[in-house]
């Protein structure tokens, strides 16, 4: 915009603020002093060209399908395709999924998703003290590869894709894929699929790690090493801003952490003499979205834009593969009130119109009773057709970006890219990103985002309807969630049986070999892989692990 | 300079999820209530749990728990609470609980199971009236 | 409703946890019955080593002190922790989070922690750790750590309760140099510079040494300087066999009986201190004059020493009711 354009402009605004906006104001005030979006921003009450005085269309936007992919990464969007609407699922013991499973691919799904158990998940075997109460309740139980055969049996590995929502042991639970695609007749090469792998945002929300920062890191370089000559259709780690976003963290906090994370992992595989373009294109991201349908679709646009430019600027990719962020999006679940619990139903479909808008990839939409318990199937179709009904209905499939160049979108897109690169000169200066999670850096800023919006709602300075307003009596009763104990038996039984009948002195001694490995430089992953074959647990090669490299202590933020 | 009784409240979290900011948002509230909030971290035994309630004499034990384990660890913690002749501490919960276990809960001497989304205050005012 | 203290102190000497968490609570509310239990315990104390962890926040006090239990419980030795956090000066709240740390000990029944928050008192405890320190070691425990609250500069209250003060310090920017320079080392019988696997423990080290070197009086106990990292237990073997060190120091030189009547000296004089204040403060005709003394010199019709020579005065002179 010219200088005399905005000169103008600006006049005008002067003059119906000191006119037009006065006579208003003076006869009724505004209904708030401020207004602010779910991240507690304040937003202004009219945007106009002086907000984005310095917009340069090709520099700040471009087309789709290019640099610096502001309004999406492929050239027609959801013209071309629409978005992946992926519904996860998992439960119970390894035959109850099995049976899930094959009943979905029947149904022409290609893709699966697999839920772990908490044991699994923190790297605890079945019959570990610590897995008390908890086998088989939050997904599948799977302590060995005896279980990932069943998990598999009678799927192809080489036709389907799996996405394993795993994290701290990761490179376990990859070698158990492996394996059972082995037992198949199916080579490393042919599987393809997802770990989530991103230990970073673990210590920094979601809290289930097991080993300290540094071993962690050197295990996730292991397993880029390892995917990009062994498993190439290998997605190895999905970023994933959804869980820092769930413990309370802002809009912003969730992009800026994200991203330095990604390009933390980025960093920490060309430290270990990976070539970016080789495996940055593996690399995917997961984000939440929200109710503030215009600050979502900004951090949507921002982390593509800020993604591209550090991946080009930073590590010289080559490949544009490299600059697409490509991601997967899930509705906010702590957006969803046990009060009033259809109202959820609207609540999803604006976050997903958010999601759509930001121009996800993938997205999960929440059912309205899912932040407390497996969806009911009513719930679960509704969900899914509300995404069917913004896709084929709605009209926001029709045209790219269609908020592009809206002066709010623009302003609050640059904003928050701002305060993106601010995070970044923070996490800088306090050493790069594991350093400041030993810090307590990032779990301090979740934390008082968290607080802060918990205030804001017990003040009133925001209304969740049903919650602090608007209240009837009307609640969600929470249905019980009824674990067969036959789950528990039957995984026990399994397990002592799996140590029984292997040759229990070769698991010993490749876990001696597995554990000398750590202490040195070697990649881990083959010899994770060897110690899985012969039917070592997930708890026994944690155990192992653990032996060397200790458990993480978190420093106490509140 | 004699003080008068403080009330100390054990924020607890048994089971194996990792979701702390209920628990955290809880005990700020608490604390700025006036209350001196011990909390145990994440992933707790039933055995500390009910040990830390006793070493640390406190008036309150609040238990939050997401995993879906509460029907299993619950009636351990409360056991070992009354071994310890701790019955008569004040105990109460929250997380996801469903409705149909709440009778049960209550029966082995909960006192109250605070749902999502309850406001801290409510929470606050509930220790205050319970606690002499 | 007091409790029976005399049953509680009974329960305490045979070593029960419930009655000594009771009782600890109730030292907490500075209570006139707790005060009479301490007098009933206090001929069964004395036995235990009591060491002092202090050091700036986040410097790993509660990291390095569950490392020392672990050591301690390796060699049979019961163990009492005692850790203070600050308590909010408006709300009077506080979250305790030291423990966290040395939770593996929970179900260790020879392993006894508590923890306090600071109630208002500065100087890096809370009035009753002393207290709470005694019924401690009147249980019987072998071991006594106290974690101060780690505020710094005013932390000097440890030196009046433990015999053995460990300083922790870490490597990084200058800022505990700071506190050397405002004497703070001389509370150190032992310094430790934890976190020793990040840069700049060497340099860390120097700086101690000649700080140290300077105020070196040149016989008696020489405070060494060990590095350690309190997340791998590395060094902590040599931390503890310097704590022993310095115990058998003090046992030997005679310094013991020394450092007793100090810390004994101080404890009386914080009790006096504490009992005029609290009969001023809480007898209404004491509070009546007190008042009015204040009134007084802020009208500059008396001045502070006058007062308080009067308040004294009418304080030792007036016949116990
Ligand atoms: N790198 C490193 N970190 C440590 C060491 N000791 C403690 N920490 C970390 O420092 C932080 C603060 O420790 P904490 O024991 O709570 O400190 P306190 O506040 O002094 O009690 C925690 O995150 C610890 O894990 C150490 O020797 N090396
Ligand atoms: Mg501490």
């Amino acid at each position: 915009m010219g200088t005399k354009e905005k000169q103008s402009v600006s006049q005008t605004k002067r003059d119906w603020e000191n006119n037009t906006l006065k006579e208003t104001l003076d006869k009724s005030p505004e209904r708030r002093e401020r207004f602010i979006t779910t991240s507690s921003r304040p937003i202004a009450r009219i945007y106009t060209p002086i907000d984005i005085a310095d917009f340069n269309y090709e520099e700040h936007l471009g087309f789709p399908g290019q640099y610096p992919y502001t309004r999406g990464v492929y050239p027609t969007m959801y013209r071309g395709r629409l978005w992946t609407m992926r519904m996860f699922s998992g439960f119970g013991t390894a035959e109850q999924t099995n049976t899930r499973f094959r009943y979905l691919l029947e149904q022409g799904q290609t893709g699966l998703s697999v839920a772990f158990h908490l044991p699994t998940i923190q790297g605890y075997d079945s019959d570990d003290p610590m897995s008390k109460g908890e086998i088989g309740v939050c997904g599948v139980a799977v302590d060995s590869l005896a279980d990932m055969e069943i998990l598999f049996s009678h799927i192809p590995l080489n036709k389907v894709t799996t996405s394993m929502t795993i994290n701290a042991p990761a490179a376990v639970l990859l070698c158990f894929y492996i394996a059972a695609a082995e037992k198949q007749g199916v080579s490393s090469t042919q599987i393809g699929g997802t770990i989530q792998n991103d230990i970073l945002k673990e210590y920094q929300a979601q809290k289930t790690w097991i080993f300290p920062p540094d071993p962690s890191m050197r295990i996730i370089t292991d397993i880029l090493q390892f995917c990009t000559k062994k498993v190439p259709r290998w997605n190895t780690i999905s970023i994933s801003g959804y869980h820092i976003r769930e413990a309370g963290a802002t809009a912003v906090q969730e992009v800026a952490f994200t991203l330095a994370n990604g390009l933390a992992y980025v960093q920490a595989g060309v430290d270990a003499g990976l070539k970016v373009d080789d495996f940055a294109p593996r690399l995917s991201f997961f984000f939440d979205s929200h109710l503030d349908l215009f600050e979502e679709i900004a951090k949507f646009r921002v982390a593509r834009r800020v993604w591209a430019r550090e991946i080009q600027d930073r590590f010289k990719a080559k490949n544009p593969r490299s600059y697409l962020l490509r991601f997967h999006t899930q509705t906010a679940g702590v957006s969803l009130t046990a009060q009033q619990p259809e109202n959820n139903i609207v609540r999803t479909t604006i976050e997903a119109l958010a999601a759509i808008l930001g121009g996800t990839q993938s997205l999960h939409t929440n059912s309205m009773d899912e932040a407390w318990a497996l969806p009911t199937e009513k719930a679960a179709t509704i969900a899914l057709r509300t995404q069917q009904i913004l896709a084929h209905e709605s009209g926001v499939a029709n045209t790219i970006d269609p908020l592009g160049g809206s002066y709010f979108i623009e302003a609050l897109t640059n904003e928050m890219e701002e305060e993106t690169y601010r995070y970044f000169d923070r996490i800088e200066k306090l050493g790069g990103v594991v350093e400041a999670i030993k810090k307590g850096f990032f779990q301090r800023e979740i934390s008082d985002s968290a607080f802060r919006f918990q205030r804001e709602i017990e003040e009133k300075e925001r209304i969740i309807v049903g919650v602090n307003e608007y209240v009837t009596d009307d609640q969600l009763e929470i249905p019980v969630l009824k674990i067969d104990p036959e789950v528990e038996r039957t995984q026990l039984a399994r397990l002592q049986k799996t140590r029984k009948t292997r040759n229990n002195q070769k698991v010993d001694q490749l876990l001696g070999q597995l554990q000398r490995a750590a202490e040195g430089t070697d990649n881990l992953l083959p010899h994770i892989l060897a110690a899985v074959r012969e039917y070592a647990t997930v708890g026994e090669i944690c155990n192992a692990l653990r032996d060397v490299y200790g458990e993480y202590q978190e420093p106490i933020i509140f | 300079m004699t003080e008068t009784r403080k009330i100390r409240v054990l924020i607890a979290k048994p089971g194996l999820d990792g979701h702390d900011r209920g628990a955290k948002v809880v005990a700020r509230a608490l604390r700025d209530a006036g209350f001196e909030v011990i909390y145990t971290g994440l992933r707790q035994t039933p055995e500390q749990i009910a040990e830390t309630a006793l070493q640390e004499d406190v008036d309150v034990v609040g238990l939050s728990i997401l995993s879906g384990a509460h029907m299993r660890l619950f009636p351990e913690i409360m056991q070992l609470l009354k071994e310890r002749e701790m019955a008569d501490v004040l105990v109460i919960a929250g997380g996801i609980i469903p409705e149909d276990d709440f009778e049960p809960l209550k029966k082995l001497g909960i006192k109250e199971i605070f749902g999502p989304g309850t406001p801290t205050g409510e929470i606050v005012d509930f220790i205050r009236k319970h606690t002499k | 409703m007091a409790p029976d203290t005399t049953e509680l102190v009974k329960h305490v000497l045979k070593g029960n946890r419930r009655a000594a968490a009771r009782l600890m609570t109730l030292t907490e509310s500075l209570s006139p019955e707790a005060h009479a239990a301490i007098k009933q315990l206090y001929p069964y104390t004395g036995k235990a080593h009591i060491i002092g962890i202090t050091g700036p926040p986040g410097s790993g006090k509660s990291t390095l002190v569950d490392k020392l239990i672990e050591k301690y419980r390796s060699h049979n030795l019961s163990v009492g922790v005692v850790a203070v956090d600050p308590s909010s000066p408006f709300t009077g709240g506080a979250l305790l989070g030291d423990r966290i740390r040395m939770n593996r000990f929970a179900s260790d029944h020879d392993v006894f922690i508590r923890s306090m928050g600071s109630r208002g008192h500065l100087g890096g405890l809370a009035w009753a750790t002393m207290d709470v320190v005694h019924i401690l070691d009147a249980m019987g425990k072998d071991i006594i750590m106290v974690e101060t609250v780690g505020a710094g500069q005013a932390e000097v209250d440890i030196v009046q309760l433990a015999e053995t003060v460990v300083l922790l310090s870490v490597p990084g920017l200058g800022d505990d140099i700071q506190t050397i320079k405002a004497g703070i080392m001389e509370i150190g019988n032992i310094f430790a510079i934890n976190k020793a696997d990040l840069d700049g423990a060497d340099r860390r080290f120097v700086e101690l040494q000649s700080a140290l070197s300077l105020g070196q009086e040149g016989d008696g106990w020489e405070p060494p300087i060990l590095k350690v990292v309190a997340t791998t237990g590395e060094g902590i073997e040599d931390l503890v066999k310097a704590i022993q060190d310095h115990h058998e120091y003090l046992v030997e030189s005679e310094e013991i009986v020394k450092n007793r009547e100090r810390r004994c000296y101080a404890q009386l004089e914080t009790i006096i201190e504490r009992s005029f204040i609290r009969k001023l403060l809480m007898d209404p005709d004491e509070r009546t004059l007190f008042d009015k003394l204040v009134a007084e010199v802020d009208q500059r019709k008396t001045d502070p020493y006058t007062a308080a020579e009067r308040l004294i005065l009418h304080l030792i002179k007036t016949p116990k009711k």
